[in-house]
């Protein structure tokens, strides 16, 4: 598998991105923060407002590595690519598929089996690890309606059906979200997804957690040759790049909501990394989205058998590899797209 | 006769005779990634690669970064170095006064190798500049940077057979747009492509099974 390279995370304020030979340099005013030879990097993650030389851009899409600007509430800017990657007899049959029913449906079909099977593998897990603190009975009963859920969808033959059975499972499945908060209570409750803006400290991880894993999985799939912005479940939108949002379904709860709830039953995060704004809204200070970037990129670094391939990788190269997984199926040399699939 | 559109890159050859699943994934499905081999190549034919400056020397011009190509083999690329030596009985060139004959010289990082492929795109080269000179060249040279020693080939009926044969089966490859299935070994190691190919993934497990498998857990 690919060496996981590192990503590095620019998230002091009012800091500007330059060029200097083979090394990126981070400046801020007229000193120098640091700098990092480019080789290292596999993508660069910026939050700070003032940007990047147009040298540093052009080399990072030369290098293909991916340098990605967001907001410093972690909202998605933008991101920086080179030329497309990858051929366009790849990219035609994604197209067609999309376009054909049946056929995306074999494909989110398995997006979503993964997701749903992975979220029932955390809850039983929690089940086994903590049945003292959480509501046993009840975590057994919603598991077994996502079996159910899965079962369902092996069996449905449109869109609509999957959507709407996706739906009730994540409704479901978040019913039991803050019974897996099972340390600092006070500060981190959980009462339903809220995201434009969110308005408390767990939801406000959750969305940062998502911008990230959906930034990786446009990544994955630009590097493998597929275009990130046509997806098989999410129907095309403007400026929504849809197959990226399909391929993170599966990661969703073991990757991004797993992290979340460590940063919070591991004490890592707490309540002084969030500011209240006026509307409601929260976002994480500074340091908090320092903190949270830094356990981010350790996360990306444990390893993990892969469940399909049968080797060791590293968390990071999951989006790497389901993407390249997606490529081979819809290049025919495999007979389905395998879901990743944790236990 | 090829169409230009379907001229395939000399340089692929040595891809195809590695592994011809290596081959399409570069030259057909346009994926690439660099290790240190690739990129060893990459910094030696830096210098290699100056199409501007033209030597003479004494009986002989050298001309770098030559680009070449054959119609009826639908092949193109480019010569490291081409030696026009002069020979009474070679061809004349536009702009130089007398007659010469072409010997190409491949350059390549490491020492000589035991299969074909350094041999066969030195052949290929050779096929192109008689085509596009017409005249005959019998042989060329491989330069070795590891033993700084050159090679005389000779470009022998056979090869040019062998050539032959990897280019038309290239080309239908080509035509297809296929990626041949993996066949796995030693070389696998040495491939720079290995974690696009996944060598190991393709006789494992269908996903059916897969599925089939961990759902009934």
């Amino acid at each position: 598998m690919r060496k996981l390279l590192n990503t590095l995370f620019v998230t002091t304020p009012e800091t500007y991105l330059a060029l200097d030979g083979e090394n990126i340099v981070i400046k801020k005013e007229d000193t120098t923060l640091g700098r990092v030879p480019l080789h290292n990097l596999e993508s660069i993650v910026t939050t700070g407002y003032l940007g990047a030389s147009p040298a540093l851009m052009r080399k990072c899409a030369e290098k293909n590595i991916g340098l990605t600007f967001l907001t410093n509430t972690g909202k998605f800017g933008s991101r920086v690519t080179g030329g497309t990657t990858g051929n366009v007899t790849l990219r035609k049959k994604q197209y067609r598929l999309s376009d054909i029913e049946e056929e995306s449906l074999a494909i989110a079909r398995h997006f979503i089996i993964g997701k749903l099977y992975n979220q029932r593998w955390m809850l039983e897990r929690l089940t086994r690890e903590n049945p003292m603190r959480i509501d046993v009975e009840r975590f057994k009963q919603i598991s077994g309606e996502l079996k159910n859920y899965i079962e369902d969808i092996r069996l449905i033959d449109n869109l609509e059906s999957l959507r709407g059975i996706e739906g009730q499972a994540a409704n479901r499945y978040f019913l039991l979200f803050d019974q897996m908060i099972l340390q600092q209570k006070s500060d981190f409750g959980f009462y339903g997804r809220n995201r434009r803006p969110p308005l408390d400290n767990v939801n406000a991880m959750l969305s940062l957690a998502y911008t990230l894993l959906a930034q990786e999985c446009a990544a994955a799939l630009e590097t493998v040759g597929l275009d990130p912005y046509v997806g098989f479940m999410h129907q095309d939108r403007p400026g929504r790049a849809s197959l990226a949002l399909d391929l993170m379904e599966e990661l969703r709860g073991i990757y991004a909501d797993r992290f979340v709830l460590t940063l919070i039953n591991k004490k890592m995060i707490t309540e002084k990394d969030f500011v209240k704004k006026e509307s409601g809204a929260v976002i994480l200070t500074d340091d908090g989205r320092r903190i949270f970037f830094q356990k981010w990129q350790e996360k990306k670094q444990e390893q993990i058998q892969h469940p399909f391939l049968g080797e060791k990788i590293n968390w990071g190269l999951v989006p790497y590899a389901q993407a390249l997984l997606l490529s081979r199926f819809l290049r025919e040399d495999l007979d389905g797209y395998p879901p990743f699939l944790w236990k | 006769m090829y169409d230009e559109q379907d001229y395939l890159m000399i340089s692929g050859i040595q891809h195809f005779l590695f592994c011809r699943r290596q081959w399409a994934l570069i030259h057909i499905e346009q994926q690439w990634q660099e290790n240190v081999l690739t990129l060893e190549g990459q910094y030696l034919h830096e210098k290699t690669d100056q199409p501007t400056i033209r030597e003479k020397r004494k009986d002989r011009l050298i001309v770098r970064a030559l680009p070449i190509h054959s119609p009826t083999l639908g092949i193109t690329g480019i010569c490291d170095v081409v030696e026009f030596v002069q020979d009474p009985n070679g061809v004349p060139l536009n702009g130089e006064s007398g007659t010469f004959s072409p010997i190409p010289v491949e350059y390549k990082h490491g020492k000589p190798k035991q299969e074909l492929s350094d041999i066969l795109q030195l052949t290929a080269q050779a096929v192109c500049l008689e085509e596009m000179l017409v005249c005959e060249v019998p042989k060329g040279y491989l330069y070795y940077h590891e033993t700084k020693r050159r090679e005389e080939i000779d470009i022998t009926p056979a090869l040019r057979e062998e050539l032959k044969k990897n280019v038309a089966e290239m080309h239908q490859y080509w035509t297809r747009r296929y990626t041949p299935k993996v066949k796995t070994g030693n070389f696998c190691k040495k491939c720079s492509l290995q974690n696009i190919c996944l060598p190991k993934l393709m006789n494992v497990q269908t996903v059916k099974g897969y599925l089939d498998r961990r759902l009934c857990e």
